[in-house]
């Protein structure tokens, strides 16, 4: 079970990282992912991080999302500890709390949009509609459609939909508009932006444009397993004014 | 081509459990091939071998007496090189110990030096002294059965008169390679012996002293045998000459033959079996697993190998694998075969060794077909691959459009949740491939029916010869035809419930080419006990006037068919030559038999109410009192207890039977978990991204592994049906080889065959979902997220 988190700060933050460290062995060879990350993110911030390729930045994703376990330091998700959580309370923990946005959809082929979106809310406690879902990212049209039926930029909206169905208090984003064309990732990006405004959902999302940093409320650079910057943006820029 | 060597070796490697799986099927093909064909190999070679050595007669003859100078006049005939005379009857037997009616048939040895002809193996004692009066050598079957070893005693009572005699010998015979009493349908070893004694001392016994009542010979390198036969017949007619026959109507060789003539159908139909359904279980599965390299062979078409580099890469896959199945299955079918060979020759065959081995064709040809079938799988597979374009086959293969499946177009929609839609989109995407799978599984189902089918085969087998048709509890035979009035005598005996006199004679019956030799029995017409069956397995009233005959031995082996008229030769007496018309067919599953009414056999052969046996219904307990009372009586030659044969019968199957289903539950077995957990493990990798994903999402590893394992449920429950229809199918194709004159197997299919079949389908993808369920939470989540696919 889940420790309760001693701290004074629990009720604004939502995670709280501690000396967060992920080192990967192979064979003789040690290859640090994350080196002692300490880190704060709060309710209704959109969180952009930045870095290098190999940073670490799907790392540091992977475990505040119950994907990955560091190999030390801790994590708190509100009172919960991760850290050491077993296998099933970190399944439940995704399951009601976060909402999973990845480079390459990994939507299910076999279900339909309005399916996909159905396939968390069916488990999820107190979810939307699946059609208000997909209302919300604009593809109210498209309901009855499988993924071999839209273009890539619908079927990242279809992830973003099912993520935020099941009213998640945190929205992981890995380069979501990654593999799409600047326009199409502006409305990927539009999307974001509204949920985590209506809805208020803490919204982390990794990229590699610096020219997506400008939506954020703060960026958090990556560098060599390190956090090697942090600011605040004086004025966030809104997603469609955007272009890279 | 070094990289892509190690690919190979990796591959194998990362997939050793699929591969071990079909590595199974194919051992269980290659293994029921070596074992029946070595099975068949060397009980054929241990036959000639054992014939030759021991000089088994080319041509036999028995006759009711002849002085021993007739002798000369045989070995005169042209053609005839060796012939050796001897006396033989039947006799009654007590073992101290054991209080069943005993009887046995006892041969004259020469009084000094070795037979000349039908040699005895002696495997332990020795034979006979020169003129001993009191010393046997016994049959090692029936030394066996009563644990009697050289210095025993027991009892024969030769023509009424007791003789205490001490086994010196235990041999094994080549006249007696298969043991049955006259009459019998089975073996028993325990109720039936054979024996030899000096010839002096026999003939004193039965009052054949200067005379013989058999005769051997063999025949010269270019000798006609029907000539020499016919030869024989003339000189032996008025000695009372029961007609020459060949080697082929040697009662022990013709069971022999007819074994082996059955066990040769085995070993064709049940490895085409076996091995048919491997290689297409081996093509079905390849081709899958080869489906999903798709990606990878269009990046190595891209790096610029050729087709064929990439298609001999995948070849030399599965013949690695088609290599490591051949061996596995050679050995165990070398194993299992080196047994059942052993079984054989201790349930139903004697020899004093068993030349066994596996001639190296046999695993080269299985090699061939195993190595055919998976490269040809794998070859459809790797071409419709690498014709794709580099471009497209880098592409993940996705449909062009899902549907909706039938069921939830029939609008049970809203009742299905997402992962339930899942499993029937998946299963309807490609109704082919899940088709095959359902056979796959199915064949798996039905190999198991056939591989238990003998059990019930057998049960309905004994139930309609003993409960059916040959009903009585004691089938008594008297020394010779007596007069029907003996039957009041043995009705008034104590324990005899009723009595049915019999009038047996033995006859060639000849139509056209065709004849066969038999025993032509006159019963009674409205009898109770013994009785003829029609094709419903009812009871009929033999007619008067003609002759009813079983199935097979009209139709297969005589091909006449009612209103035919025969050619009877009768081998008794004055051997008369009649014409009896055919006036029915029976029906009767173990041996043939031709009928007529007994008064028909009496008007047949000229003479009155005479019989030559009877059959007996007892009250239940008074058997011990009444056989003891009737062994004594010096008229009653043999007695064959219904209830006694029976068990004798399933002791000496049993350990047979049990044989044979262990090493075909094990092969079944093998095949089917190779498949089922193949479809499961292929399944994994075609969807294991999906579910990976589904698990970021926070699915439980136990809702993910319904959408995989629920697939499975649903196309091993599909399959069951289909495996039955597959059993049946498969069983119809034995029935229809398996159709002797031993015997002819029922079309007759358990519940529990049906049980085997559908359990071993279900263990299988029981223990496969167990093991995709470890694997299940082995997935990585993380690594599902950084590639595309
Ligand atoms: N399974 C693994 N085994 C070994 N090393 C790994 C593994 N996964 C990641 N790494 C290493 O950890 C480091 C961080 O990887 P991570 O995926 O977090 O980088 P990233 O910042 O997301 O890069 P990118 O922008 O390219 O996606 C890299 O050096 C990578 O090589
Ligand atoms: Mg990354």
């Amino acid at each position: 079970m889940m420790d309760f988190m001693p701290s004074e700060n629990a009720t604004q933050a939502i995670f709280v990282a501690r000396g967060l460290t992920k080192t990967y062995r192979l064979g003789d060879v040690e290859v640090p992912a994350l080196r002692s990350i300490d880190l704060q993110l709060y309710r209704g911030e959109l969180v952009v991080l930045l870095g290098p390729s190999g940073s670490g930045k799907s790392t540091l994703l992977n475990i505040l999302g119950g994907l990955d376990a560091p190999t030390s330091g801790e994590v708190y998700y509100l009172d919960h500890k991760l850290t050491g959580a077993s296998e099933a309370d970190l399944t439940r923990f995704r399951r009601e709390h976060v909402g999973f946005v990845f480079q390459f959809y990994n939507l299910i082929p076999s279900l339909t949009a309005r399916e996909n979106v159905a396939a968390v809310t069916e488990i999820a406690k107190s979810p939307m509609q699946p059609e208000e879902a997909l209302q919300l990212v604009g593809l109210g049209n498209r309901l009855d459609h499988f993924p071999a039926q839209l273009s890539g930029g619908e079927q990242q909206r279809v992830a973003i939909a099912r993520a935020v169905a099941k009213n998640p208090a945190v929205l992981l984003c890995d380069e979501p508009t990654g593999a799409l064309d600047s326009a199409t990732g502006v409305v990927v990006l539009e999307v974001l932006e509204m949920v985590n405004r209506e809805l208020g959902t803490l919204t982390v999302l990794i990229t590699h444009n610096v020219g997506i940093a400008d939506m954020a409320d703060r960026v958090i650079r990556l560098s060599d397993g390190r956090i090697a910057e942090e600011r605040r943006n004086a004025h966030k820029r809104a997603a469609h004014a955007l272009s890279w | 081509m070094r990289v892509l060597n190690r690919k190979l070796l990796r591959d194998l490697w990362h997939m050793r459990g699929q591969m071990l799986a079909i590595a199974a099927v194919i051992m269980g093909g290659v293994a029921t091939l070596v074992i029946s064909l070595s099975t068949y190999d060397s009980l054929v070679d241990t036959r000639d071998r054992f014939y030759s050595e021991y000089h088994l007669a080319d041509v036999f003859d028995s006759l009711k007496r002849a002085p021993e100078p007739v002798a000369e006049r045989l070995a005169a005939i042209p053609g005839v090189q060796r012939m050796e005379t001897a006396v033989t009857t039947g006799v009654k037997l007590e073992v101290e110990g054991f209080p069943d009616p005993i009887t046995g048939q006892i041969l004259s040895l020469p009084d000094v030096g070795q037979a000349q002809l039908n040699r005895l193996y002696i495997k332990r004692g020795r034979l006979v002294r020169p003129w001993s009066t009191d010393e046997v050598v016994i049959t090692d079957t029936f030394a066996d059965a009563h644990h009697l070893q050289p210095g025993d005693l027991l009892t024969a009572i030769i023509h009424g008169k007791r003789k205490r005699l001490t086994v010196v010998g235990v041999a094994v015979a080549p006249e007696y390679v298969y043991q049955i009493a006259p009459g019998a349908m089975f073996p028993d070893f325990k109720r039936f012996g054979v024996l030899w004694m000096g010839r002096h001392a026999l003939a004193a016994a039965c009052n054949m002293e200067g005379s013989f009542n058999q005769v051997s010979l063999t025949l010269a390198r270019h000798a006609n045998e029907q000539d020499v036969i016919d030869r024989v017949d003339s000189i032996l007619a008025v000695y009372g000459g029961t007609g020459a026959y060949g080697r082929k109507d040697q009662l022990s060789n013709r069971f022999l033959s007819e074994e082996l003539k059955e066990l040769r159908t085995m070993v064709i139909i049940f490895p085409a079996i076996f091995l048919g359904v491997a290689a297409f279980l081996l093509n079905v599965v390849l081709s899958r697993l080869i489906a999903l390299q798709r990606e990878q062979i269009a990046i190595l078409k891209a790096f610029g190998y050729s087709d064929l580099a990439i298609a001999m890469h995948y070849v030399m896959m599965v013949l690695l694998l088609v290599l490591l199945g051949v061996t596995a299955g050679a050995a165990l079918g070398t194993w299992f075969g080196w047994g059942l060979s052993h079984v054989y020759t201790e349930t139903t065959f004697r020899f004093p060794y068993l030349d066994y081995r596996v001639q190296p064709g046999v695993v080269l040809f299985s090699l061939v077909v195993s190595a055919l079938a998976a490269v040809s799988g794998t070859l459809v597979s790797v071409m419709r691959a690498v014709r794709l374009p580099p471009a497209e086959g880098m592409r993940p293969e996705m449909p062009v459009a899902y549907r909706t499946s039938l069921v939830e177009r029939m609008g049970l929609k809203r009742w299905l949740s997402a992962p339930s839609r899942m499993i029937l989109r998946h299963i309807g995407w490609r109704p082919l491939k899940s088709f095959l799978t359902v056979v796959g599984i199915a064949c798996a189902c039905g190999l198991m029916m056939v591989g238990n089918y003998q059990q019930g085969a057998i049960d309905f087998m004994v139930d309609v010869q003993f409960r059916q048709a040959a009903r009585e509890d004691l089938a008594l035979s008297l020394i010779d035809p007596t007069s029907g009035r003996a039957l009041h005598e043995l009705e008034a005996l104590p324990g005899v419930r009723s009595v049915e006199g019999y009038r047996d004679v033995p006859v060639i019956l000849r139509y056209g080419q065709y004849s066969h030799r038999a025993m032509l029995f006159g019963i009674q017409p409205e009898g109770q006990l013994h009785r003829a069956l029609d094709r419903e397995l009812r009871p009929v009233p033999v007619p008067p006037g003609g002759v009813v005959l079983t199935d097979h031995l009209a139709n297969n082996m005589l091909h006449v068919k009612p209103g035919d008229v025969l050619t009877v030769e009768v081998l008794e007496g004055s051997r008369p030559v009649r014409q009896v018309p055919v006036l029915g067919i029976t029906k009767q599953y173990l041996g043939v038999s031709a009928y007529m009414q007994k008064d028909s056999v009496n008007a047949l052969l000229r003479e009155g109410n005479t019989v030559t046996g009877a059959y007996l219904a007892v009250e239940p307990g008074a058997e011990a009192k009444l056989y003891a009372e009737l062994h004594d009586r010096p008229r009653v030659l043999g007695m064959i207890a219904n209830k006694s044969a029976i068990q004798s019968f399933y002791d000496t199957i049993g350990e047979f039977i049990l044989f044979f289903n262990l090493v075909a539950t094990l092969l079944a077995g093998a095949i089917g978990f190779g498949v089922v957990y193949n479809s499961a493990r292929i399944s994994l990798s075609e969807r294991g991204r999906e579910l990976a994903s589904l698990r970021v999402l926070g699915f439980t590893r136990g809702e993910i592994a319904y959408i995989l394992l629920g697939e499975l449920a649903l196309l091993t429950l599909a399959a069951i049906p289909v495996g039955f229809l597959i059993g049946i199918g498969l069983v119809g194709i034995l029935v229809v080889a398996f159709q002797g004159e031993l015997y002819r197997l029922p079309m007759i299919l358990t519940p529990e065959n049906y049980a085997m079949g559908a359990s071993v389908v279900v263990a299988s993808a029981l223990l496969s979902g167990y093991l995709v369920w470890l694997r299940l939470g082995r997935l990585d989540l993380v690594a599902v997220l950084k590639t595309r696919e």
